[in-house]
């Protein structure tokens, strides 16, 4: 009897069985099995055109996007342990954070991540337009990758604020000041001034959408623990929600596109 | 020589040279899109941005963490913008040949197993990409200053980089034409985009040819508006948002003469020599008929001149949805010229309704 490698003794235990339950993919039906009955790579067809598999062609960006947001969750689950948003603790914490973490780059890869995730996502966008991939029947497919694309602005923008330095209070201030100046709805936007009954003015600055962005008519603190729910709760579940609505429908919309 | 570039990135010349090369790389896409402008692209790109480098200012602001991704942006915009028109150009000849496009050959029509083919190589993009993150992150910390302080605004005070072409804007239009309606209309017209261009052409692979309409107003909005917009707002914006050349040094007492003025100023003033009316209708009665007058007015003649195919092909929708689309996208250039040649500041100024256009 041949004398059996480490590596098939490994592949023959009841454990290793359990977990993946077809043999090496080293031919169809266990190419089929592995992408099929794995949860992650099932979101993969199990074979898929030539074009759309070359680098060339796709730029992976698509893919590199949903990759850098999966690290931004993870290094920004990690930075929310040693994080508070408060105006009092805030910035003491981000100085913490760099003193006393040695060789800490969590907020080095957070921040540059995101940049990374922006770029990435204008490129795929940019991608997707040069290949005709919007045109049917992927349209809606591409409204929702521009919902998703302003939803990782926010993201960007959002967190921006949270380090509580120079930088992140006047770049808001300046991001949010653009919220006054909604029509209607802001108080220093156009037709504001007609929404009036008597004298009372029912688009002020005390409760225009500027308000209800920052909690308040500056950027303070209710504005930091509002950006701080948005950036770590609410825009990503919408994101994530999103991002499983748009795989499928690349999925049922027929795939990576190609020349029909 | 710095000089030289300094005065050639004024937004006056610089936005002029972007458009006239814009229009001649859409003439004469062949060479454009060929390998040895590529070349010339990279070289003359690097050699630039190699040179400048040897200056303190221009290195201090190329340096700064958050204008590193502004460099790798132009970076990936450069060679994105010129691979995908080299491929859909060499389409473009191959389709003219009677072949098909490289993407629809029989041998890349054929199924291939997800797994090696696709799996590997996504692990290999995203080791790739945690390796080019993780050094980034390692050379260049995470930038912050002082703590927060709301009675003290640091000058130039500038959004993240994501937004400095909305930003820039702010220079001809209000902010709520500049930081609202715009943006809004540009998501709109962007989700709009496969409802409006029904050309059946040019699904799935590169080319140039067979979409140049669309490829040319995408890239217009895309490469001259948008991230042209950033890079000025970026590199160019200083102290007060006054224009500094990539060489100049961020002087704060360097002073710009403001002599901007309003089309009522020009209309009444100017023009019929009597002072401004009182009612603010009539004040503003030029501005109000120009403005009406270029978005729906123009559009008959647009209609006439030049639409009359697309009118026909499109449906009455679609056609007069993407000329209002096209028409607001215009009013940024428009406007940002009627400044630098009029000093015109507002088409209509109704401080009265916060409504200045």
């Amino acid at each position: 009897m041949a004398k059996r490698s480490f590596a098939e003794y490994v592949a023959n235990t009841q454990v290793w069985k359990s977990v993946f339950r077809h043999g090496p993919p080293d031919n169809a039906r266990n190419r089929a099995a592995v992408v099929a009955g794995n949860v992650f790579l099932h979101l993969h067809p199990i074979k898929l055109k030539k074009s759309g598999v070359q680098l060339g062609y796709t730029w992976c960006m698509g893919g590199l996007t949903f990759f850098v947001f999966l690290a931004l969750t993870i290094t920004g689950v990690l930075l929310m342990f040693y994080y508070r948003p408060t105006a009092e603790y805030a910035f003491n914490d981000i100085i913490a954070l760099r003193e006393h973490v040695p060789l800490g780059i969590m907020r080095e890869l957070h921040r540059w991540g995101a940049h990374l995730m922006v770029i990435t996502v204008w490129i795929h966008m940019f991608r997707v337009f040069m290949t005709g991939s919007y045109k049917p029947p992927r349209e809606f497919n591409w409204g929702v990758g521009v919902i998703l694309l302003t939803l990782t602005l926010l993201l960007s923008f959002t967190g921006y604020l949270l380090p509580w330095d120079q930088l992140a209070i006047w770049a808001i201030t300046v991001g949010s000041n653009m919220a006054k100046a909604t029509p209607f709805l802001g108080h220093g936007g156009p037709g504001a001034a007609l929404a009036k009954i008597g004298d009372f003015v029912m688009v002020s600055d005390k409760n225009d959408v500027r308000f209800q962005l920052l909690g308040g008519r500056f950027v303070g603190e209710p504005a930091l623990l509002r950006f701080y729910i948005l950036h770590c709760v609410f825009i990503p579940i919408v994101v994530a929600v999103l991002i499983a609505v748009h795989f499928w429908r690349v999925r049922k919309d027929g795939g990576i596109s190609a020349p029909l | 020589m710095k000089a030289v570039f300094n005065f050639l990135s004024q937004p006056q010349i610089s936005f002029t040279m972007t458009i006239i090369l814009f229009i001649v790389a859409i003439q004469k896409m062949e060479f454009f899109a060929s390998k040895k402008f590529g070349w010339i692209l990279l070289f003359g790109t690097l050699a630039f941005f190699g040179w400048g480098m040897t200056d303190s200012v221009f290195f201090g602001t190329m340096s700064w963490p958050d204008n590193i991704p502004i460099g790798i942006l132009i970076a990936i915009v450069l060679w994105s913008t010129w691979f995908s028109l080299h491929k859909g150009v060499e389409n473009d000849k191959r389709i003219a040949a009677g072949e098909p496009p490289l993407e629809g050959t029989p041998e890349n029509r054929e199924k291939v197993w997800a797994w090696p083919n696709l799996v590997y190589t996504e692990l290999f993009a995203i080791i790739a990409c945690t390796i080019f993150l993780v050094a980034w992150a390692i050379i260049f910390k995470a930038p912050l200053e002082e703590p927060a302080n709301p009675t003290w605004a640091p000058n130039p005070a500038k959004a993240p980089w994501y937004f400095l072409g909305l930003q820039e804007m702010l220079v001809y239009f209000d902010p709520w034409m500049a930081g609202v309606v715009l943006p809004v209309l540009i998501i709109v017209g962007l989700v709009a985009i496969p409802y409006l261009d029904i050309n059946p052409k040019g699904n799935g692979y590169y080319t140039f040819r067979e979409r140049k309409f669309a490829i040319s107003s995408f890239l217009f909005g895309w490469l001259v508006l948008w991230i042209f917009l950033i890079i000025v707002g970026t590199f160019l914006r200083g102290p007060n948002w006054t224009f500094y050349g990539p060489f100049e040094f961020w002087d704060h007492h360097k002073v710009v003469a403001e002599n901007n003025i309003n089309l009522s100023e020009i209309f009444w003033i100017k023009l019929f020599n009597t002072g401004l009316p009182k009612n603010i209708f009539l004040r503003e009665i030029a501005g109000i008929l120009l403005s009406v007058g270029y978005l729906f007015g123009s559009i008959p003649l647009i209609t006439k001149f030049w639409g009359k195919r697309y009118l026909e092909g499109m449906g009455k929708v679609r056609y007069y949805l993407m000329i209002i689309l096209m028409l607001t996208m215009f009013s940024l250039p428009i406007k940002m010229y009627l400044r630098w040649l009029i000093n015109l500041k507002y088409i209509i100024f109704m401080p009265e309704f916060e409504l200045n256009i």
